[in-house]
């Protein structure tokens, strides 16, 4: 920790001051570093500081955008995004995304899951009805039936039997299939813009999977999208739920809103992947996370606590009481012997240690125990089919269990679980470990205790009102301080979304940049783990990652990333000036070590080719890799 | 030591006149930067998906095995292709495993039975994170037992030391410590000439501390590796990795080792062992076990080749986060079980041996009615490996609230 604060203040020092003389600093007294937080921004600052911290990133235009409005009255909308208008473009891009408005069962109908391609294959199941969906079943059921040696006479049922599909040579002429074979991306945009909209789920399914792939980035969203179904069904829930974390971040008007949601769903991390998870995400954020991310923590509790997102991935919808036993069941001689069940600590582990008190928060592993016990019969109807929650009292523990010291009376049913999360959130250690958790994120990695008390104090005296604790955090010196500013490194998310918005490039789709998210350390709604990202910088700070950073950047400046285009409306100056393309991207000056490095670049490039002129984009590329760039 | 001394010479005498002089050529060359010629490493590769154990490593010598899988049993060896690989009388290698006898007939390859996690979870999700972490029940570690195994280095630290093979860094190796997450030897660099001069005099100038020390790490490693990626690979000893996801990986983790870049750690994995279904085919070389062991086993006789003298310096870490049930499934296959087995091999190794003590297959020997029982903690096997080969004893910290018990698995420990 002592090492971390000295690093941290060191950093501070060197950046607020860009003509800071090119030598090591000394190594400061300790303690000195809580002096930083007490070191006002300038007025100018402030607005730029803003735009870093509670956005992903100032877009061109928003500093006078602050300016105008006024900082005061802009943070204040922030904090209530229900009265900020939402941005028509944003909504245009979400509208295809249907999974994103579905229910869980419409979604298991939809995009049927692996175990239903496996009934298929072995002829338990009827194929399902949409052609689209149809035929993509169909084919993963006879691959699956090849790799499992199942012959098909035995598993397809007769009425089940798919209409012969469409040949690609009905559909398109021979020129126009060498053109999505080998057209250039124009041509290729242009031919599939033109096919008619009944035609696009024959051409889906007639289409051989590479040709798909190859051209799912020159597609129109809806055909996209289809091609995207026909390969398999459930890759189009990651898809949307990409998308949707990728477009908000980029293109919302209530961008503090998108950090909270971020922040919460990272607190209450569910495992997109894990089994009957997929079908459950995309209405976990919607319902159980979006809603609440500025409002009350208690709601937060409430709803995760019974989403079948966090039942099914932290196990407690398998968690039981001691059941009782039937004797004349347990006598009959060939008795099926059912499996072994009992009580699931899990989810009482990780509420307790990672959702309220946090691990130091004064609990025992008597508690953990206690607490699976109260929250026994917290399950899921059906979890295969996208079922709901359900309270099944018959495995629900009736014993008498006592929790930090408060005694929960024998005989209780699902109130035993919503007693436990009144008292957490009423427990001084919540407040605490959620004050420090948000100023981690949102101030400094050591942020400073005094304003971490004064925020622990709002959530207690509000009884966890989230706006409230941010309001005591934006209130505060502290948070407009030297100390904070540029404190934290980006997360891959905020990286790629803040360059994204800096040049002013247009997503069309979000498949590529997902990849590269992935690739950055950062797979969104993929973190195996309970405790979410880690918010500490040292997170994403390793060298596979900023060659990642490194190379994006590039990528991105020149136009090489499916699915995102550098047209018209970007924000590239016309000038081949480093300077000038660097206070464009950054909204700040870039530090003279970056600016120095990359004028010698541009030199290199002309030693190597006296005719090459320096492109804007290489000076962009290198001004979002840069390491001016990575902090906010 | 006499015994490693005796290893050293005879594969040198194995592999004599065969590619031998580009090799010192080749080591000369990188080590000119290499802050300290052939360290020892060691390698962990994560079988994820919960490997059948009772069918890679065949108790033939135990009845209930029979009568427990009527349909999917590896055959007692009888000599034909399709039966058992005698390794003790008792035990023996699926016969796909057939490139891994050489390492057991040298006396290299060991072999650990009943081995596994003491929690009894059967989710792949929790077992392979509670084994990555090496923290058995703890779900909240945020780094791996293989970053916190590695010695605090004084002096200059190879930017290549911990090697992670794959896109994202390994939850094993995931730490304080640097490790670098490489998917591809060849594709570790700033793709564009002009943005790699620019992004590296940027890195090394910057004022920000955190960043100037990743960006100089980064871009030595990518010296380093750049100076791999020169020449194209050519494996020694006619050794021949097999396609997939292991194969590569461990080419790559040979051709780091023989450059003498630094490396000490590095980590692997390879999915698809949940055989649930048509786990054994018509014959016992086919069906998905086979095809798993064919990469497996192909990759890890293949590396074996390919080190040569080197495998002295090398000591090689199987596992996988569970087993499966003893009894077969309605599918020709196996559901999720407990207990496992591990593979150690390597210079230092005392191979030719089957460690562990066996529970038994008979019903009231088997965990919860229905799987093998465990007798020795996974962390055990990691443990030894850590202190043998790492040289790093605060095996308190590698593996927090356990107390490794050494097995005698290697000379060194």
């Amino acid at each position: 920790m002592r090492t971390q604060s000295l690093l941290a203040l060191i950093l501070s020092l060197s950046l607020v001051s860009p003509g800071f003389p090119a030598k090591t600093p000394k190594a400061p007294k300790a303690g000195t570093d809580l002096a930083l937080f007490n070191k006002k921004l300038k007025k100018d600052e402030q607005i730029r500081f803003a735009l870093e911290r509670l956005t992903f990133g100032p877009r061109a235009g928003d500093y006078e955008i602050v300016r105008k409005v006024g900082l005061k009255k802009w943070i204040d909308l922030q904090l209530h995004p229900d009265s900020i208008k939402e941005n028509p473009v944003l909504e245009a891009k979400l509208a295809p995304l249907d999974s994103l408005r579905m229910t869980q069962q419409e979604i298991a109908q939809t995009y049927p899951p692996p175990q239903l391609i496996a009934q298929v294959a072995r002829g338990r199941a009827p194929l399902p009805e949409d052609p689209v969906t149809r035929a993509a079943v169909e084919r993963l059921a006879k691959r699956y039936r090849a790799k499992n040696n199942i012959a098909a006479s035995q598993s397809t049922r007769e009425e089940d039997m798919v209409e012969p599909a469409v040949p690609l040579q009905d559909l398109l002429t021979p020129p126009q299939i060498r053109t999505l074979r080998s057209g250039k991306p124009d041509e290729r945009r242009a031919l599939l813009a033109s096919i008619d909209k009944e035609k696009y789920d024959d051409l889906a399914i007639a289409l051989p999977q590479g040709m798909r792939f190859q051209n799912m980035q020159y597609a129109p969203v809806e055909m996209r999208r289809m091609f995207l179904r026909a390969t398999a069904p459930q890759q189009v829930l990651a898809s949307d739920l990409n998308e949707n974390k990728l477009f908000r971040a980029v293109y919302s008007n209530r961008q503090l809103d998108e950090l909270m949601v971020d922040f919460w769903y990272n607190h209450f991390n569910v495992y997109l992947d894990k089994g009957a998870d997929r079908l459950y995400v995309p209405s976990y954020e919607r319902d159980a996370i979006r809603p609440y991310a500025l409002a009350n923590f208690k709601d937060l509790l409430k709803a995760t606590a019974e989403s079948p997102a966090m039942l099914f991935y932290l196990d407690n919808w398998q968690s039981v009481g001691p059941l009782p036993v039937n004797p004349r069941a347990a006598q009959r001689p060939n008795a099926p012997k059912r499996p072994v069940r009992g009580l699931n600590e899990n989810y009482g582990r990780e509420l307790l240690e990672l959702h309220t008190l946090g691990v130091d928060g004064g609990y025992t592993q008597k508690d953990i125990i206690e607490v699976a016990r109260c929250f026994t019969g917290w399950t899921i109807r059906d979890p295969r089919g996208g079922g709901g929650f359900w309270y099944n009292d018959r495995v629900h523990d009736k014993g008498e269990k006592v929790v930090l010291g408060v005694t929960i009376p024998a005989g209780g049913g699902k109130e035993d679980g919503e007693k436990v999360l009144d008292i957490l959130l009423h427990h001084p250690s919540t407040a605490k470990f959620i004050a420090t958790k948000l100023a981690v994120r949102f101030v400094a990695d050591n942020p400073p205790p005094a304003l971490v008390d004064r925020m622990a104090q709002t959530f207690a005296d509000t009884s966890g009102d989230i706006r409230a604790v941010m309001q005591t955090m934006l209130d505060s010196k502290e948070f407009w301080s030297v100390g904070t500013q540029h404190a934290k490194i980006k997360t891959p998310y905020e990286m790629i979304a803040s360059a994204i918005r800096a040049i002013g490039a247009n997503i069309d789709f979000g498949t590529n940049l997902a990849t590269q998210l992935a690739n950055l350390g950062q797979p969104l709604y993929r973190k195996v783990e309970p405790t979410g990202y880690s918010a500490l910088n040292a997170e994403w700070v390793n060298s596979s990652a900023l060659l990642g950073r490194m190379n994006f950047a590039l990528a991105l400046t020149q136009n090489k990333i499916p699915g995102v285009r550098l047209d018209a409306s970007a924000t590239l100056p016309d000038s081949t000036n480093s300077t000038v393309i660097a206070k464009a991207l950054l909204n700040r000056d870039v530090t003279p070590q970056t600016r120095s490095a990359i004028e010698k670049a541009l030199e290199e490039q002309v030693k190597k080719n006296p005719k090459a002129q320096p492109s804007a984009a290489i000076i962009a590329g290198l001004v979002l890799g840069s390491p001016d760039f990575q902090r906010r | 030591m006499n015994s490693r001394r005796f290893f050293l010479k005879s594969s040198a005498v194995a592999m004599a006149g065969v590619g031998a002089a580009p090799l010192w050529l080749e080591r000369a060359l990188y080590a000119a930067d290499a802050p300290s010629p052939r360290k020892k490493v060691l390698v962990a590769l994560f079988q994820r998906g919960a490997m059948d154990g009772l069918n890679v490593v065949v108790p033939f010598g135990d009845p209930s095995y029979y009568s427990l899988r009527p349909t999917i049993a590896i055959p007692k060896p009888n000599g034909t292709a399709d039966s058992a690989i005698d390794l003790d009388g008792f035990f023996g290698l699926h016969p796909s495993l057939a490139p891994m006898k050489p390492i057991w007939d040298a006396g290299k390859l060991a072999v650990v039975q009943a081995v596994g996690s003491p929690d009894t979870t059967r989710s792949h999700f929790d077992a392979q994170d509670y084994m990555e972490s090496g923290t058995p029940g703890r779900k909240a570690t945020s780094d791996g037992w293989l970053n916190r195994a590695l010695p605090q280095e004084k002096g200059r630290i190879s930017p290549v030391r911990a090697v992670s093979l794959g896109p994202a860094l390994a939850r094993t190796l995931r730490g304080k410590q640097d490790a670098v997450a490489v998917s591809n030897l060849g594709a570790f660099q700033v793709r564009d000439p002009g943005g790699a001069v620019g992004f590296e005099s940027m890195y090394a100038g910057t004022m920000d501390k955190v960043l100037n020390g990743t960006g100089r790490e980064t871009f030595e490693a990518v010296k380093t590796i750049k100076a791999i990626q020169k020449n194209a690979y050519v494996p020694a000893n006619g050794a021949r990795y097999p396609n997939g996801r292991l194969g590569p990986a461990m080419q790559q983790i040979a051709r780091l080792i023989k450059a003498d870049v630094g490396l000490e750690v590095a980590f692997a994995d390879m999915g698809g062992w949940d055989t649930h279904v048509n786990e054994v085919g018509p014959r016992t070389t086919q069906g998905q076990l086979a095809n798993l062991l064919n990469e497996f086993g192909g990759a890890l006789g293949a590396f074996y080749q390919d080190m040569g003298d080197r495998m002295a310096d090398i000591t090689v870490v199987t596992m996988s986060e569970f087993g499966r049930t003893a009894k077969e499934n309605g599918n020709r296959g196996t559901d999720h079980g407990h207990a496992n087995a591990m593979f150690v091999f390597g210079g230092d190794v005392r191979g030719g041996k089957v460690y562990g003590d066996w529970p038994g297959l008979a019903k009231e020997q088997l965990y919860e009615g229905r799987d093998l029982d465990l007798t020795t903690d996974f962390r055990d096997v990691l443990g030894e490996a850590v202190a043998g080969q790492l040289g790093n004893k605060d095996l308190k910290k590698v593996f927090p609230g356990y107390d490794p018990k050494f097995r005698n698995l290697l000379l060194s420990a």
